[in-house]
């Protein structure tokens, strides 16, 4: 007989029991609607550090090993939407379509993934987002764990997520005058385009932009 | 000397020689690499220099700690844009003579990682290669006969002249400018006196896209 480690853990479960624990956090469940269905939690910045310390320390959880930590960057996203809308047309009362544009803010988002090794199950995905994409602080939780120190590391340099409380927050991979964030969607790379003998999709445009610019 | 002279000088048990192939055959004999590795290319040289591939036998069995006491850089491996400076300063603090071997397709032209923002589009941006070769990660095999193409190119050097080697040539530069970090990339992206090609003097970027939208050249 096999022996299953692998357990998916009760999100919703998870949720009240943070909910519980932690008063006034606010954790909200989101859903994969894929296959895997991993669905993950959004916790909020201000008890993050509190709730991080309950997901280790409670008793049934115990997730006591932080895998992986992550960024994502949420461009700013436009939606619109068609609104009948009653205005006056010529004197008289018409319903007019009227496309309505809202324009919801981008953020940066960091990922964890906490196993238990004591328990043996996981992953629970745990997800915090900034404020939006220019405010972006976010509570450190590599004091509850220690394994997070240079992946929050990694986030700060190639997203530029400020981890608050993280003992050493330097760059990890660019060196340490480097300004961009590169793996921010934004990004724009230096443009040091060279004869590329094979070119082609992106990297034509490329060549072909070099060489107008050439002229 | 006549060749003809000459063999029948060693039929009689006479060798001789000239000075310059003496000396190019002990510098040939000789090359020590510096020990150092960059990524996965640094594997295929670590193995070319054990047992199974045995380096040793081309005069190669001693690599050297110190760039001081080195004669050959093998650039094994992915050369970062942050790593690049300590490669180039390695580079200027060996002793001439002073060769190198860009190994794999990363070192050579950045290879899979060429289009990223932190890779190096080739080492030969900032110092001199003498052999190139290519390979992801390039087999041992690949590398011994890279090894020795550099020896023949050793052997091949005339100690007068113009194409007399480097350290022989006090006009010759024997250190080159480390690239220092800016804040977008390094600066400068290259060494123009090293590496001059530009769209200018490169072909036109060939592609032939068919109905279907895919590429037929």
């Amino acid at each position: 007989m096999s022996r299953v480690w692998w357990v998916t853990m009760d999100i919703e479960k998870i949720k009240s029991g943070i909910e519980a624990a932690v008063p006034g956090a606010s954790v909200q469940v989101v859903l994969n609607a894929s296959p895997s269905a991993q669905h993950s939690l959004l916790i909020g910045r201000e008890h993050a550090v509190e709730i991080a310390r309950f997901l280790r320390d409670d008793a049934e959880l115990r997730l006591d090993y932080c895998s992986n930590a992550t960024g994502v960057d949420w461009l700013d996203t436009e939606t619109s939407e068609k609104v009948k809308v009653k205005k006056l047309v010529d004197g008289v009362e018409q319903e007019v379509d009227e496309v309505r544009k809202t324009r919801v803010p981008g953020y940066l988002e960091a990922v964890y993934h906490l196993y238990s090794m004591e328990k043996k199950h996981g992953p629970v995905v745990m997800r915090m987002r900034t404020e939006d994409r220019e405010r972006v602080t976010l509570p450190s939780l590599t004091p509850v764990w220690r394994s997070a120190e240079f992946q929050e590391r990694e986030i700060f340099d190639l997203f530029g997520i400020v981890f608050e409380g993280h003992p050493d927050l330097r760059r990890i991979l660019m060196w340490d005058g480097f300004e961009d964030f590169p793996m921010r969607r934004d990004y724009v790379e230096p443009n040091d385009y060279e004869y590329e003998p094979t070119a082609h999709d992106a990297v034509l445009e490329k060549a072909k932009a070099a060489r107008a610019a050439e002229g | 000397m006549d060749q003809q002279l000459r063999t029948e000088l060693s039929r009689q048990g006479i060798f001789t020689t000239t000075l310059e192939e003496l000396y190019n055959w002990g510098r040939k004999s000789s090359v020590w690499p510096l020990t150092f590795g960059l990524a996965c290319c640094a594997i295929e040289m670590i193995a070319t220099t054990m047992a199974r591939y045995d380096l040793a036998r081309f005069g190669a069995e001693v690599f050297r700690p110190s760039p001081r006491q080195a004669d050959l850089m093998i650039v094994a491996g992915t050369v970062t844009k942050k790593m690049a400076p300590q490669v180039v300063r390695l580079y200027n603090q060996m002793p001439e003579p002073k060769y190198v071997i860009a190994m794999g397709a990363c070192a050579i032209s950045g290879g899979p990682f060429k289009q990223g923002y932190n890779v190096l589009k080739g080492i030969d941006r900032y110092i001199p290669v003498d052999v190139h070769i290519p390979g992801c990660p390039p087999r041992p095999e690949a590398l011994m006969d890279a090894f020795i193409t550099l020896q023949k190119k050793i052997e091949a050097q005339s100690l007068t002249g113009p194409e007399r080697p480097r350290h022989l040539d006090p006009e010759a530069p024997s250190e080159f400018e480390v690239p220092q970090y800016g804040a977008h990339d390094l600066v400068p992206a290259k060494n123009v006196k090293l590496w001059n090609i530009t769209l200018k003097n490169a072909p036109n970027e060939p592609c032939v896209v068919g109905d279907d939208g895919h590429r037929k050249d």
